[in-house]
């Protein structure tokens, strides 16, 4: 069977003909006649030179198709035609990262929604794959600070990285692949860990180019130990942006429910410092359940703790916490049934799951309690919420 | 080692030409600077200059880094010289000199010709800018102020590229010529801008999007001419331009388009099938199709007129010199002389249009003229297919190139849109049915009221397809500074 490819092609409605991509491809692949701007599929190896040049956004455009469509066929087109429901050929239709490993990382990590994944509607347009291994972007480490306490038996970090004059459109939710130094046991150079970014589109403070990462330390692990002994100043190698469907649903109506532990937290700190940046006035659009052993190892706990309840509603499950009982995120979501159950119909609710592969199981039962409760089937529920791209699972 | 793609800042104008080691040039900009920013203060009104603008800037000159966004106040806007990469043994493309490595100093003989185009040129830059300074008022939304001001910084910034240039290689003269582009007006009695059509106020915002889609397409058919110079200094800096001019003509041509949307969208809606029953159009509250085709018929022939005589000796001697190329030399494949070529040129003799060969060097301007029409079409076509696709009975067209002409071999000939030749009084008699007349504009001004609430556009004009930098459709592309 082929395997579905995801083409590169410009939107002949949108595009005005100036040609500033022709110009702006080093490899050659766009053409045009008098009439249309083409992209030569065989051509284009994605390196995104065109993307900033272009003053429409006619030229940020991907299908996902068997047989990429030849100049002829492009030449003749008076629009962009519908991605075709390539289902039925048994492809994979939604292509989240044009690098095959990355996107068999991210597969696995939607798994838990149990189908294939869906941006949010009214989420902002993603770009991937802007650097590849090949052409990684050089980022700088701004800050390293550590977020459990030091005696906490976890060692999670917040790392900030400086872009410097690099573009590097990355969205809240999706993800960075870091190119460790070294070589495995094979004598080949490490490839690529990824990490969803923790901070919003637009830096941690307003209009800074910089992009933060919550790591955590693992025993023996190569990235996550190179990432969590980086200095200021030292010079990281990026690639990316991975990710296209868990997004953030930019229309104000809607509202999130999402669902955390560890280091799962760091799509949903860039998420509500989004939302905090675009609708600071909002009031009870954000749910967030969060996981850990006790506070002093939950990463943000102090910073949370200034975000106003009205703002995030926050419900923290400690697990190990002595003389209390041991209490997990699907435990918080039950207690708080009554106020999700009605959420579960309402078409502006969206569900993120984020954190150890282990959570989903426990969150899953206590959703389908919650269903149940209110005389609903999750299976259903479910299915119809991933859909519309209002159920997002990222584990790992 | 001087970094020649990222824009550096260690000075107050940031550049990637090595400013800071230059220091004549970096002094003698230094002076000219404050004299910019308070040309730039007296003009746009007080509030806007205070608001935040959603803007690109560049900050290197290769594809990754030209489009950084965000919010800046635009007297603050990072306004620098920056060239577009030098080409390794560049040659000279055409002309006499072909195939001799482009200059990297002016040549003594040509200076004057050469000082006279960029001085041109830079006089376009901010008198455009002049002619805009009130539309802010009338914006039919946040994201199209936004795209004013981000044309008007632009232009802002090419007048630096070309000042620089004047500054550099032009020494006493050159500084005396920068310091004039700040003292002429767009309008001015005393000291008008150099151009005719720079010297008309842009009235209201289908004017102002028509003279981004014609008028600025000559500034591109001219940065494109001025990019194939033999002087590798204009070069660079031409093509980076062109990067920029990109932008202006997507407002003009989205701009128009949306407007043709709207009006098409209110038809439909209203069960109006008769583009001209025009008194109905109106009443819905659009700017009706036979109008559009008037404001477009008078911007199209201004723009016609700037490209100057069909037939001439100056343009011949700029080319043969190699200092002002065809529109896309490097792609023509003959041997870029012109020695013993025709071209077709129109002549207008006794009453009767006839097509005639002239020698090809004389006849470059029109040769440009030629290729800036068919680049103007094709945007026409597709304001049409908006037109079809809401099974409307009306297409748009460009007029002859005699129509309504003020330069060149049709300069007052009475010719219809058609390409008719009809006496002067009937001409003048039917002149309301082909160019705007007084009450066309009164109906345009107004419908031209502001609307400042993010995601939200006046009656007469549809929202964008896509938004800018792919931003949300209610992103606030000015945080408008309320006093």
């Amino acid at each position: 069977m082929n395997k579905p490819i995801k083409q590169h092609l410009i939107d002949p409605e949108i595009c005005i003909r100036c040609h500033a991509c022709v110009e702006a491809c080093p490899k050659d692949a766009i053409t045009h006649d008098d009439v249309n701007v083409v992209v030569d599929a065989s051509i284009c190896d994605m390196e995104m030179a065109c993307i900033g040049p272009c003053p429409t956004g006619a030229i940020d455009n991907w299908l996902v198709v068997m047989q990429p469509y030849t100049l002829e066929e492009q030449l003749g087109w008076e629009e962009l035609p519908a991605q075709a429901d390539l289902s039925a050929a048994g492809g994979d239709t939604s292509v989240e990262a044009l690098d095959d490993a990355v996107a068999a990382l991210l597969a696995e990590a939607h798994q838990g929604a149990g189908g294939a994944a869906k941006a949010p509607a009214s989420a902002s347009h993603p770009t991937v794959n802007v650097n590849g291994v090949k052409n990684p972007i050089e980022a700088v480490v701004q800050g390293n600070y550590r977020l459990t306490a030091e005696d906490a038996d976890a060692d999670v970090r917040h790392i900030i990285l400086n872009l410097g004059p690099g573009k590097f459109p990355i969205l809240e939710g999706q993800t960075v692949g870091i190119l460790p130094p070294g070589q495995d046991e094979n004598g080949r150079p490490h490839g690529p860990r990824l990490y969803s970014m923790s901070s919003p589109r637009d830096g941690e403070r307003p209009n800074t180019n910089n992009l933060s990462l919550t790591v955590k330390r693992e025993d023996g692990g190569v990235c996550s130990n190179y990432i969590c002994d980086l200095k200021r100043g030292d010079k990281v190698n990026l690639t990316g942006p991975f990710g296209s469907t868990f997004l953030i649903p930019e229309d104000p109506a809607t509202r999130l429910i999402m669902v955390c532990t560890g280091t799962g937290s760091a799509p949903f700190r860039g998420f509500t410092m989004r939302r905090q940046r675009t609708m600071p006035a909002a009031k009870g659009t954000m749910k967030l359940f969060f996981g850990a052993r006790t506070p002093e190892s939950l990463p943000y706990f102090g910073p949370l703790g200034k975000v106003p309840q009205t703002f995030l509603e926050k419900h923290f499950a400690f697990s190990r916490v002595k003389d209390q009982p041991k209490t997990y995120v699907q435990d918080k979501l039950r207690e708080d049934g009554e106020a999700i159950a009605p959420m579960l119909t309402d078409g502006g609710t969206h569900i993120y799951v984020c954190g150890l592969k282990a959570m989903e199981a426990g969150v899953d039962a206590a959703f389908e309690d919650i269903a149940h409760g209110a005389g609903l089937k999750w299976a259903e529920v479910k299915a119809a919420m991933r859909e519309s791209g209002r159920y997002h699972v990222e584990t790992y | 080692m001087l970094d020649l793609i990222n824009v550096s800042y260690d000075t107050q104008i940031p550049n990637n030409v090595g400013l800071s080691s230059d220091r004549r040039v970096l002094k003698a900009l230094e002076k000219w600077h404050p004299g910019y920013i308070n040309w730039w203060k007296g003009l746009i009104p007080q509030n806007f200059q205070e608001s935040l603008v959603y803007l690109r800037t560049a900050i290197s000159v290769d594809p990754k880094g030209w489009a950084k966004f965000g919010y800046v106040k635009m007297p603050e806007y990072r306004w620098g010289v920056l060239l577009a990469p030098q080409v390794e043994d560049r040659r000279i493309p055409c002309g006499e000199h072909v195939g001799e490595p482009a200059w990297q100093e002016v040549p003594g003989e040509y200076r004057a010709l050469m000082r006279r185009l960029i001085v041109i040129q830079g006089d376009t830059e901010p008198a455009s800018v002049e002619q805009q300074k009130f539309l802010a008022l009338s914006a039919p939304s946040l994201y199209d102020m936004r795209n004013l001001f981000q044309v008007n910084v632009e232009e802002g910034r090419h007048l630096w590229a070309m000042v620089y240039l004047l500054h550099k290689y032009f020494g006493a003269d050159g500084r005396e010529e920068a310091d004039e582009l700040l003292l002429r007006q767009s309008g001015s009695d005393e000291k008008p801008r150099m151009l005719g059509a720079f010297n008309e106020e842009t009235p209201d915002w289908l004017s102002f999007f028509m003279f981004t889609y014609f008028t600025d397409r000559d500034g591109k058919m001219q940065l494109e001419a001025l990019a194939q110079s033999g002087f590798d200094p204009l070069s660079r800096t031409c093509r980076f331009m062109l990067t920029e001019e990109a932008h202006h003509m997507f407002v003009g041509e989205t701009g128009v388009g949306r407007t043709i949307q709207r009006t098409c969208e209110a038809m439909n809606a209203a069960g109006i099938t008769d583009p001209y029953d025009i008194n109905a159009v109106r009443a819905l509250g659009v700017i009706d199709l036979p109008t559009i085709q008037k404001k477009l018929n008078l911007h199209y022939t201004l723009s016609l007129d700037l490209f100057g005589q069909e037939v001439s000796t100056n343009a011949a001697n700029a080319f043969n010199a190699g200092i002002k190329g065809r529109y896309q030399e490097h792609k023509l494949e003959d041997d870029h002389k012109l020695t013993n070529d025709t071209y077709p040129v129109a002549e207008y003799l006794d009453g009767k249009i006839l097509l005639k060969d002239a020698p090809a060097l004389t006849a470059v301007n029109m040769r440009l003229r030629d290729d800036y029409t068919k680049d103007a079409a094709g945007g026409v076509g597709r304001w049409n297919a908006i037109i079809k696709k809401h099974n409307i009975e009306f297409a748009l067209a460009l007029p002859h190139e005699g129509f309504h002409r003020q330069i060149g071999i049709f300069n007052e000939a009475p010719i219809t849109p058609d390409g008719n030749v009809i006496s002067r009084d009937e001409w003048d008699a039917q002149r309301d049915q082909w160019l705007p007349s007084k009450a066309d504009g009164d109906y345009i001004a107004s419908l031209m009221k502001p609307v400042s609430e993010p995601g939200q556009y006046a009656g007469w004009i549809a929202p964008p397809r896509v938004g800018i930098d792919n931003k949300p459709g209610d992103f606030e592309y000015v945080q408008l500074h309320m006093a």
